[in-house]
């Protein structure tokens, strides 16, 4: 947890580097999570407190972002009631994903990840404005209009499985995915 | 590519088809127009005596590619008709590891187009990533600009042609809701025999500016002029050349139909069309589609149509099935992009190379079409109707010009001549005005032939045509060659209206009893003699005389 603490050089960038890791690795929820409810756990000198304007933001900095990390508990009775996954939803995700995850594992291991997700739903943004990307305040590059690269087909080509000429080849439009039901009888017969 | 060049013959044959059917098509507005009922059932007039007709709305979205040497977010160039995938970096193919780069020319370019339409120009601007699976989009998602465009809330101008003669300018205003910044996708080329897609990314990542429209617009001819006002101002600005054939501006029309006062009834979109003139057609079927399917008591689908340039109709497409989940999120590997107000306003130590700065760009825009059409009326006195026509014309203004700058005749005088002869000729043959056998000096020596009284006006028309046909031949060659010079030998003139009043006593002692009209009967009738070579101001004199 200090590594963490120390990696957030403002508040705000650490909340949203460090959940989205967590989110990825599918932490089991140990019950801790970043809260912005006044806690003062942990104290930290004023010098680096101060250092939180954003540049770009519109807003002058908002009261409710606590000067440091804050780290809290939230019980599970300050959570909204678990989200249940309907059939149609999982159907789209695997869509999106092209990942079959319908297995009672898997499935679980989904619920888990929103239920870690739904301690989100504690804190009070009210009237913060979100943050575009940690990178809000570097400066866009921006490259002059000048020819530099891409004449470079053959290499392009020679990664592909399949081409005509100087075309790459794709099946004719977007393949469907199987229905559900066809699914679940191709999933059975599948390792996972 | 076999797909362009279908697109492009069509166009030509679209060009011939519109001198065709009106050889006097003088400007783009008149050829595009179509007879669309429900374009004037919103005139105030109407509207006020038929409350319960049914009327179109239509709304806009254009995509213009911007106009740059290099795409959006790689230094890959951009070309029209390069062998396929001869023009894709790393980042266009979207292999791993590779990021975006935004080229400054294509931000300079959208907030040129912004300043132009009148828009508010965003400080700070963000880049999306919008998401759809389909071949020739290799990532997966476009990045473009959901949430915070570069520029809103623009006004576009464009006029009509009204009024019985359609010579009476109505002008018109369209709210532009915003325009931003996004990629394009690549191109399919689908061979169903051997049932697959051939994949050329040449145009994958071209930068784009989309335009978004507010559905102020009622009929196929008001969207028509909007679209060729805008695509001219594109082209007076640079930032796009605005080639429909090429896809270089592509229009996507929102229609739907409803009783004026009542909320809008549900849209379709209807797409596929690449040019102004099926634009104009596309619309005002989907308007008459939507208007009969109501009342024979049916609904409207909110749904995507094709257009078919063959058929002329619009047909429902299979592609979307049900309301895309386009899972809008920020770009991550591009912070917001931030524009400079003016030069005071740079923070300290900033590379130049590195700004842009809206009040620098706003310094360098050109002359607009509409403010070129008010210079030229204002100037040479021309009617607006012709100015127009002038501007409509690739070229036309500065060929008129030309023609001015070495004749004596009246401004007013020589449009017709460029509006009606010259680009008759023109379409006829599908020219450009560059292409002209015919130059502006050429022109001019014909005019000023005319105007010292060497020809007569109908014999200048028959120089312009022998012109048109041995190019380089001089009017002056031409008129001696021919003997076309206007006969002002008064003896000769004196005989052959003595033989025009005596072969017609009737029409004589008609003059005489008072009908003094019927003298320009026996005028033409002298000009047929001479083969238009009479001097007209000679002849009436001697014509008076003999039947006084």
């Amino acid at each position: 947890m200090s590594v963490l603490s120390l990696a957030a050089s403002r508040t705000f960038r650490g909340v949203s580097l460090k959940i989205p890791r967590m989110l990825f690795s599918l932490l089991p929820n140990d019950g801790y999570s970043i809260t912005n409810l006044h806690s003062k756990r942990i104290s930290w000198p004023q010098s680096h407190g101060a250092n939180t304007t954003r540049l770009l933001s519109s807003q002058p900095l908002n009261q409710k972002i606590p000067k440091v990390a804050t780290w809290e508990p939230v019980p599970e009775d300050q959570l909204p009631p678990p989200a249940h996954i309907p059939a149609d939803l999982v159907d789209k995700l695997e869509r999106l994903a092209l990942v079959d995850f319908r297995t009672k594992q898997g499935l679980a291991c989904l619920e888990e990840a929103i239920r870690f997700a739904d301690q989100l739903h504690v804190v009070d943004t009210t009237g913060v404005e979100p943050m575009d990307s940690v990178l809000e305040d570097r400066v866009l590059y921006l490259r002059e209009d000048a020819v530099m690269e891409g004449d470079c087909a053959e290499k392009l080509l020679q990664l592909s499985k399949s081409t005509v000429e100087e075309y790459f080849v794709a099946p004719p439009g977007n393949i469907p995915l199987p229905k559900r039901e066809e699914r679940t009888a191709m999933l059975k017969n599948s390792e996972f | 590519m076999a797909a362009s060049c279908v697109a492009a013959s069509e166009l030509l044959n679209n060009i011939k088809q519109i001198s065709v059917l009106c050889p006097k098509a003088s400007y783009a507005v008149r050829a595009v127009s179509t007879s669309s009922p429900q374009c004037h059932a919103q005139l105030p007039q109407r509207a006020r005596s038929a409350p319960q007709q049914l009327v179109g709305v239509v709304g806009l979205e254009i995509h213009a590619q911007i106009n740059s040497s290099t795409k959006l977010f790689s230094g890959a160039p951009v070309r029209f008709s390069a062998p396929p995938n001869s023009l894709v970096s790393f980042f266009d193919a979207s292999l791993p590891g590779t990021l975006p780069v935004l080229n400054k020319r294509c931000v300079e370019a959208a907030v040129m187009t912004g300043l132009a339409l009148n828009c508010a120009i965003n400080r700070k601007s963000l880049f999306d990533r919008k998401h759809y699976f389909y071949a020739d989009l290799p990532a997966g998602y476009q990045i473009t600009q959901q949430r915070l465009p570069i520029a809103v809330d623009g006004v576009l101008t464009y006029s009509l042609l009204g009024g019985k003669k359609r010579n009476q300018v109505m002008r018109k205003n369209v709210t532009i809701k915003q325009i931003q910044l996004e990629q394009d996708s690549g191109k399919s080329l689908h061979d169903d025999v051997r049932s697959q897609t051939l994949i050329d990314l040449n145009r994958a990542g071209v930068g784009l500016m989309e335009l978004v429209m507010e559905p102020d617009m009622s009929c196929g001819e008001e969207a028509a002029a909007a679209v060729r006002e805008l695509q001219l101002i594109l082209q007076a600005l640079g930032t796009c050349q605005g080639n429909m054939s090429e896809g270089q501006l592509r229009v996507d029309a929102n229609v739907s139909v409803h009783r004026p006062g009542e909320p809008l009834g549900v849209r379709t979109e209807v797409k596929n069309i690449n040019s102004i003139r099926y634009l104009a057609r596309a619309i005002d079927y989907e308007i008459q589609r939507q208007i009969d399917v109501l009342q024979r008591g049916g609904t409207v689908q909110n749904e995507t149509r094709a257009y078919d340039s063959k058929s002329g109709e619009t047909l429902p497409m299979r592609d979307k099935e049900g309301l895309q989940d386009y899972r809008f999120m920020p770009e991550p590997n591009l912070p917001p992009l931030i524009l400079y107000e003016d030069n005071a306003s740079l923070p300290t130590g900033i590379d130049a190379c590195q700004v842009v700065v809206v009040q620098k760009i706003k310094e360098g825009l050109p002359e607009l079409p509409s403010v070129k059409r008010d210079r030229l009326v204002q100037t040479y006195g021309i009617l607006p109707e012709h100015s127009f026509t002038l501007v409509n014309e690739d070229g036309l203004v500065d060929y008129f010009e030309a023609v001015l700058k070495t004749t004596k005749k009246e401004p007013r005088k020589v449009i017709g001549w460029v509006t009606n002869e010259l680009l008759g000729h023109l379409k006829q043959e599908d020219m450009s005005v560059c292409q002209s056998p015919i130059s502006p000096s050429a022109l001019a020596e014909l005019l000023e032939l005319q105007e010292t009284g060497h020809i007569s006006s109908s014999v200048a028309k028959q120089v312009f045509q022998k012109m048109w046909r041995s190019p380089g031949k001089t009017a002056l060659q031409i008129t001696q060659e021919q003997d076309l010079g206007l006969v002002s030998d008064t003896a000769q003139l004196h005989s052959i209206c003595q033989k025009v009043v005596d072969s017609h006593p009737d029409e004589v002692h008609a003059i005489r009893s008072g009908n003094k009209k019927v003298l320009n009967k026996l005028m033409g009738l002298v000009q047929k003699e001479t083969k238009g070579r009479a001097d007209p101001v000679l002849v009436r004199a001697i014509l008076q005389k003999k039947t006084s």
